[in-house]
């Protein structure tokens, strides 16, 4: 921890510590629109922080994180509302259940050999199927859905998650925090270069002795895991859980676009592109409405070609161009 | 003597090309061996059997008092193998240091002795200057010895170069050259290599396999293959003699 400290230079210190504190002050002053958003973002960079892990340093492509965000939601909610399990405690259910999905998964790919985009159709068949198993499965709801209870007595019971827009900002602030840190301290350990070293050459890492298929799976694991947290925070969140929208494709690809756009494989790229993306959805949302421009997709398109714009401007991604900008690159310890 | 690395009736078929054919050698602890022979000799299959790359259909690997042959490449990497690649394959996107630290980081847990570790490595392959640059920025006499350097850290008792002269020019070949010789005495360390390089191989190996068509053909000192009349007829012509 005191190595990733020192890692970070004077500048990057400063700017770290006063993001932090702004964030967690602006609660006394921003309003709830306001604070819903930056939830929104927080965990965008949480879960987008998640598949970086995978794709950013182990460099394999998943398109079906939503299957973890989905199965850590239902497994939580299943708990809460069958069992009267709390979420602290149903979160140790959903990150095993998600994990193990996730395990699966990587076994199949990693000791047969898909790589790729073959990897990347191997995690969408497996988010595809469980949707369309969720849409017929009554225990769960079925393709009506899963409603958490919204209960005013229940309000402020933060151990069970019922509380207000407050809670949520902090829990989402602490999550994204979190991994960053996690991230951060995993890069600069034997298993973050031993990632870097397979995603870059695979053939050159295992003749260093690297087991490449053990890397691989830890990574799929540890990134699947973290993302049913984010599941099981969005359940709670949203109390709503639709098959039809949790597994749904594009949930998986929203979930990347802050690492892609922010840059890939750096730790604080998801943040600065969950904090770019989020905003410009409420701005466009905002501005096609002061417009009176209702056509469907109308929002999609411009964001799409704003998506176009910033990753031909920045290929490598906003955080590294900003970083070099305002000098907050690390020194190599 | 007693034998570090020894292949016994070593073999490879390809659909019907035997690409090594029975091949037997023993390389001591301590000693730099050479396999030459011409292209399509069966050197670079040799080597894949050697470094776990391929498993033999034939015959033994033994190192170091057990049988490796059919383990997988970081297997053998961590019994105490390290290679080289003829292509050089640095991770393009780490800088120097990191390339070597991701070999060192094989036998040591913790970053900052690897990195201690890396730049120790780093001295003594003359890279010390360039550890901060980009791997993918490297001249390739400078990336031949970043494969060096990164076998080199993870610790091995036997190191595997894969032509590692191949493209340079006389006086940076001199430079490997120099450099092996001066690891191998003072580290003790046992060095194995495929060569095109006569020159090399005549100025570091202390013995010497020569194969053709997949066959060991000839074996001894340089001084004495060189003048093996089978050696000279399939490889080195007559003007190598004079």
């Amino acid at each position: 921890m005191s190595d990733l400290w020192r890692s970070v230079n004077a500048r990057g210190r400063i700017v770290l510590a006063l993001v932090l504190a702004v964030l967690l002050a602006l609660p006394l002053v921003a309003d709830r629109y306001v604070l819903s958003v930056l939830t929104l973002i927080f965990y965008f960079a949480y879960v987008g922080q998640a598949w970086n892990l995978m794709m950013g340093y182990a460099g394999q492509l998943s398109l079906g994180h939503a299957l973890y965000v989905g199965l850590g939601g239902y497994v939580a909610a299943l708990l809460w509302l069958d069992f009267g399990i709390g979420p602290w405690l149903g979160v140790f259910a959903a990150v095993a259940v998600a994990a193990g999905f996730g395990a699966a998964i990587g076994w199949l790919g990693f000791r047969f050999g898909i790589a790729g985009v073959y990897f990347a159709l191997l995690t969408i068949a497996f988010t595809e199927f469980t949707r369309i198993g969720f849409d017929h499965l009554g225990a769960t709801g079925g393709a009506a859905g899963l409603f958490l209870p919204f209960e005013e007595k229940r309000m402020g019971e933060w151990w069970n998650l019922r509380g207000g827009q407050l809670l949520f900002y902090y829990l989402a602030l602490a999550l994204a925090a979190g991994a960053v840190l996690l991230v951060a301290l995993i890069t600069q350990s034997r298993l973050g270069y031993r990632l870097i070293a397979v995603r870059e050459d695979e053939t050159a890492a295992r003749a260093l002795g690297i087991d490449a298929f053990a890397v691989k799976m830890a990574a799929v694991v540890i990134s699947s895991a973290m993302t049913a947290v984010g599941g099981v925070f969005y359940a709670f969140y949203y109390n709503n859980l639709f098959p039809s929208q949790v597994f749904e494709m594009s949930r998986s690809i929203e979930l990347i676009l802050a690492p892609i756009v922010g840059g890939l494989g750096t730790v604080f790229g998801p943040v600065i592109g969950a904090f770019v993306l989020t905003p410009l959805g409420e701005v466009l949302i905002a501005v096609t409405a002061r417009l009176g421009v209702d056509a469907p997709g109308v929002k999609a398109v411009f964001y799409g070609v704003i998506l176009i714009v910033i990753i031909y401007a920045m290929p490598t991604g906003v955080w590294p161009r900003l970083a070099g900008w305002f000098g907050l690159r690390s020194r190599s310890p | 003597m007693t034998a570090l690395l020894s292949a016994a009736n070593l073999s490879k078929r390809f659909r019907g090309l035997v690409a090594v054919d029975q091949v037997t050698f023993e390389v001591a602890a301590g000693e730099i061996f050479a396999v030459i022979g011409p292209n399509g000799a069966g050197k670079t299959t040799l080597f894949a059997m050697l470094a776990g790359a391929l498993a033999p259909d034939d015959g033994t690997v033994t190192f170091a008092g057990a049988r490796i042959d059919g383990l997988t490449p970081d297997a053998v990497c961590r019994r105490g193998i390290g290679r080289t690649f003829q292509i050089v394959r640095p991770f393009p996107g780490l800088s120097v240091e990191d390339n070597v630290l991701v070999g060192a980081l094989l036998r040591r847990t913790d970053t900052r002795s690897a990195r201690a570790h890396a730049r120790a490595v780093l001295a003594a392959l003359d890279l010390a200057d360039k550890r901060a640059a980009l791997a993918s920025s490297l001249t390739l006499p400078d990336r031949k010895r970043l494969e060096v350097a990164r076998a080199l850290a993870t610790d091995p008792k036997l190191l595997l170069l894969d032509e590692v002269m191949a493209g340079l020019r006389p006086t940076e070949n001199d430079r490997m050259v120099s450099i092996l010789k001066q690891l191998n005495r003072d580290t003790g360390i046992t060095i194995l290599l495929i060569e095109h390089v006569m020159r090399a191989v005549m100025a570091l190996a202390g013995r010497v396999l020569v194969l053709h068509h997949g066959a060991a053909i000839a074996q001894g000192t340089p001084e004495a293959v060189v003048r093996d009349p089978a050696v000279i007829a399939s490889y080195l012509g007559a003007e190598a003699v004079g």
